[in-house]
């Protein structure tokens, strides 16, 4: 069954008591309360087609996100993430809940994943091939990603690809895409098949909406891909759209860098991202035109 | 003895095997609880060791395995550090003794497995203290506060300098000279505890007597105000009774040696509880010989009252409506432990303007 079934009213109900609402997102079980009706609207939005749980189902994160106390609740009201009662992070001005609930869970699985390699960066498939983006904030990897996913790409994550340390596939984790600044007008534009979720303003990394995932990338969720590509990109404006092959070494040295965990699995972390590397073709990428972008990246999986 | 609250985790602990008829439901619990308790890992461990662990549900074995592959990593560096400390230290002639998980590390007892902790503690002779010091300072450590007070409350009343930071990695050290603070009037002769140490490695390293550990994590844990990792600190408690249970004359030499070092108290509570809570093996006897430590009926139905609570896994699913109360008795009952009233009023009324003032950093 579909979040999408549950009546508006259900909805928020089962949020609101500690039940919670139990999603499945790629492969994690999240258990969710909060009576925060943005959150409420943040998963109507963008979280519709995602399969609800069983209640007899193993939960991976149990997830909170409230005020802190009854005073923030009323004066200059804040929200906490809690992740089983504990909380990791200082509470947020009220009106950020969805984007906390986005970045709370993506610390989640970046800490309590280390059956994955996981890299910081966005990952599609298209015709069997993974193509891997990872990227600093600011490198265009977001947009990049939901560009390709609105041009029928397959989306496997846009903020971490988690390498199975055991067969080096991608494993998906298909979620909100996070789109910042103007990057948001620029995708409305780019296609209008793009939904885009509540957009705030005056976060920690500027005004933040979040593109809704295609359902097909979320039914296909189960399925892993085989990484073929690994690309840094860089948006810079009126740039010529350029792919450069990267050299084994400096492609291995820069990933390595962009790893949430690879100093955890110490030889572990280097085995799986060498054979990542030597599986893969390395470039970097500068673009400015989406449309060119998506073009010969349609044209390499042809 | 009937306890107020249930666990999952606690059933685990005194018989791994009963997890083999579980349900998904109760590994999700069984999971939150272990992670609360900061057990993950030592779970895991015990499942290994019991052959359970390849049995157990994929999504529950993801968890202990991914806390597991963190905690290999946690081992690598704590070894790089206690070479460090050890490299540091190298001209002091008096002993080093390390403490607690440290130590455990260092004495391969069966504490220290799965045991993830951020400090290190080492123990040095007390004149000593200023060579140590400085041979610290040269080799990357510097003091947490330069703050003229916090200086002189460690210095004049604690059993330890003010915690020092390595430049570079940014790790802690705690160095004591004793075992409890100098105000305590359970505070032991150190050089008791010195007498009895016990070298490990060819390095001037050491560790405190087997007895001295057991009682060191004993006294660490009932003056303790804040009991989050309380479960963790009774089950290291459980696990070294039981792995130095095996030597003959072993109870006789611990209720000895707790009467030596002033520590009756705190081994009564270790005894009692790791009794009660996670079924270790103490001999009736030795239970009956350290009631008597603590006098009074009343006085030891408060203390079941308050600890069989706050003991348990810092877990909502762990608490009954009394543990918040009981946590916070023992939040006060320890400041009220660790100096006379004389020095406590003062000294918690000056932390408490300087917090007000924003001053304070601790």
């Amino acid at each position: 069954m579909k979040l999408s079934s549950l009546s508006t009213h259900t909805l928020k109900q089962s949020l609101g008591n500690h039940l919670g609402i139990k999603l499945k997102i790629g492969g994690f079980h999240i258990c969710l309360t909060s009576s925060i009706d943005n959150v409420t609207q943040h998963l109507i939005n963008l979280y519709g087609d995602f399969e609800l749980l069983h209640d007899d189902d193993f939960i991976d994160f149990h997830v909170e996100l409230n005020a802190p106390s009854l005073a923030r609740r009323l004066f200059r009201p804040q929200v906490s993430f809690s992740f089983d009662g504990h909380v990791p992070f200082k509470p947020l001005p009220y009106d950020q809940a969805a984007a906390m609930f986005e970045w709370g869970l993506n610390w989640c699985i970046a800490n309590h994943s280390n059956q994955y390699l996981i890299i910081h960066a966005a990952v599609v498939e298209r015709n069997g091939q993974a193509f891997i983006f990872p990227g600093t904030p600011g490198s265009g990897k977001s947009t990049l990603c939901a560009a390709l996913v609105l041009s029928g790409w397959r989306l496997l994550s846009d903020e971490m690809t988690l390498i199975s340390t055991v067969d080096g596939m991608v494993h998906p984790v298909p979620r909100p895409i996070s789109l910042k600044n103007q990057s948001i007008d620029v995708i409305h534009h780019f296609s209008d098949q793009a939904f885009i979720g509540q957009v705030v303003k005056d976060t920690a990394k500027g005004t933040v909406g979040h593109l809704r995932p295609p359902n097909a990338s979320i039914e296909q969720s189960a399925m892993p891909a085989k990484p073929t590509k690994l690309i840094f990109p860089k948006y810079k404006e009126a740039s010529e759209t350029q792919l450069l092959e990267l050299s084994k070494g400096k492609s291995m040295m820069r990933a390595a860098e962009d790893c949430f965990n690879y100093n955890v699995l110490g030889s572990q972390g280097f085995d799986v991202l060498g054979n990542l590397i030597d599986q893969c073709d390395c470039y970097t990428f500068e673009y400015s035109q989406l449309t060119e972008a998506i073009q010969l990246f349609t044209q390499l999986t042809d | 003895m009937r306890m107020p609250v249930a666990a999952f985790l606690r059933d685990v602990f005194i018989n791994p095997h009963c997890v083999e008829d579980y349900h998904l439901q109760q590994w999700d619990l069984l999971i939150r609880q272990a992670r609360s308790a900061n057990v993950l890992v030592r779970l895991a461990e015990m499942f290994k060791e019991s052959a359970l662990f390849d049995a157990i549900p994929d999504k529950p074995r993801m968890h202990l395995e991914s806390a597991w592959i963190h905690a290999q990593r946690f081992k690598l560096s704590l070894i790089w550090e206690i070479k460090c400390i050890e490299k540091a230290l190298l001209p002091i002639d008096e002993p080093i003794i390390f403490l607690k998980g440290a130590a455990y590390h260092l004495a391969d007892n069966h504490a220290g497995k799965g045991r993830l902790f951020s400090d290190i503690d080492i123990l040095v002779p007390e004149k000593a203290i200023p060579e140590v010091e400085r041979a610290l300072i040269k080799g990357g450590w510097m003091t947490n506060t330069f703050d003229p007070y916090d200086q002189r409350y460690y210095r004049e009343w604690m059993h330890e300098i003010p915690p020092m930071r390595h430049l570079k990695r940014q790790t802690t050290l705690d160095v004591h000279h004793n075992i409890l603070p100098k105000t305590c009037k359970f505070c032991p002769d150190s050089k008791k505890l010195l007498a009895n140490i016990v070298q490990t490695g060819e390095n001037n390293t050491w560790v405190l007597a087997p007895e001295d550990r057991i009682l060191h994590s004993a006294t660490h844990l009932f003056h303790e105000g804040e009991l989050e990792q309380g479960f963790r600190d009774l089950s290291d408690l459980d696990l070294l009774l039981k792995e130095f249970a095996t030597h003959p004359d072993f109870w006789s030499t611990l209720l000895l040696r707790a009467d030596e070092l002033k520590q009756r108290i705190p081994l009564y509570y270790a005894l009692r509880y790791t009794h009660a809570i996670l079924d270790t093996p103490v001999p009736q006897s030795v239970l009956d010989q350290s009631e008597k430590y603590l006098t009074g009926r009343v006085r030891r139905a408060f203390m079941d009252f308050l600890f069989l609570r706050a003991l348990m896994p810092n877990h909502a699913s762990c608490n009954d409506r009394w543990t918040g109360f009981a946590r916070w008795l023992i939040y006060i009952r320890s400041h009220a432990l660790k100096m006379p009233i004389r020095l406590l009023i003062p000294h918690l009324l000056r932390k408490s303007f300087r917090r007000f003032s924003s001053k304070d950093t601790h």
